[in-house]
């Protein structure tokens, strides 16, 4: 609609995400140190979030201003736990 | 100047900025920003609350994966469905908006239900038989307002989706409005991929 692009392969993405879910629960149940889980995890969610964004939402074909908007909250909220973390007792 | 050229001389409606063909979208664009702050301080909250706990239990063990992992699936499922109905009316297809709008409702339907079966379980046996009950652990707290907030998410998008349908179904609606509520759709997806990763698997 913003742009004029070729359809995104959607069942592509389908299958990279339900890959991705997959790979998802299995690290939970590796034998390897909790901060690797953890930024495994974290990793997979946020790659499984841009997939969404990117191409179900159709961020990819908008104006860059657009995804800056988008963008905005995840690093607000970064922010945020930076901000917290001297709470934590 | 005579009345007809009055007329026909009147200002352009302005374009909007982002998003020329349709003002509707920035706007649900600058709303999912604003509501994902609102997910976004709730899931800070959670963590921070979690991570100063000493006595925090592995969710893996009090909470059932299986369950949420099809309900994972569902809502990436119903999220194809809806941008395939967005894909069909931009084609001029109304079967196929009709299909897969209506399958994208069904799918977050059943996502509720699950929800729901999944909620009653914990309240009626997990939480109790592990002395986690509100009134003693914050797990409880955190657990229910953060999935509890994204249900209602669900059941606003379904809400939402019906009338889309319902509108398009009229005549009334095409393939903008279904973009926007897409998007909306697309957002509550997003949100829970995310309450999956941090709540239940971490």
């Amino acid at each position: 609609m913003a742009t004029e692009h070729a359809e995104p392969n959607y069942m592509g993405v389908f299958w990279w995400l339900l890959a991705l879910t997959i790979i998802e629960i299995a690290v939970i149940y590796m034998p390897v140190a909790r901060l690797v889980v953890v930024i495994l995890l974290v990793g997979l969610a946020l790659s499984k979030a841009a997939l969404v964004a990117l191409y179900f939402m159709h961020l990819k074909f908008e104006r860059l201003t657009l995804g800056i908007i988008a963008l905005t909250p995840l690093i607000l909220c970064v922010f945020l736990i930076l901000m917290l973390l001297p709470d934590i007792s | 100047m005579s009345e007809a050229a009055v007329m026909h001389s009147a200002v352009e409606p302005a374009e909007s900025p982002l998003t020329p063909e349709s003002w509707g979208k920035l706007g649900m664009w600058i709303f999912l920003a604003g509501d994902a702050m609102s997910f976004g301080a709730l899931i800070v909250g959670y963590g921070l609350l979690r991570y100063a706990s000493p006595n925090w239990p592995v969710p893996s063990e009090v909470l059932g994966i299986n369950l949420t992992a099809f309900m994972t699936f569902l809502l990436i499922c119903s999220s194809v469905t809806m941008v395939l109905s967005l894909s069909a009316i931009k084609m001029g297809d109304r079967r196929g908006l009709r299909k897969f709008l209506l399958l994208t409702i069904l799918g977050g339907l059943l996502f509720l239900g699950c929800q729901a079966y999944e909620w009653t379980h914990l309240i009626t046996e997990t939480l109790p038989e592990r002395k986690l009950s509100f009134s003693t652990h914050l797990f409880a707290t955190t657990f229910f307002v953060l999935t509890g907030f994204h249900g209602m998410h669900v059941t606003g998008g379904v809400i939402y989706n019906s009338c889309v349908l319902a509108a398009c179904l009229l005549g009334r609606y095409g393939a903008k409005h279904v973009e926007i509520a897409g998007l909306y759709w697309h957002f509550v997806d997003l949100v829970w991929i995310l309450i999956f990763t941090f709540v239940y698997l971490l």
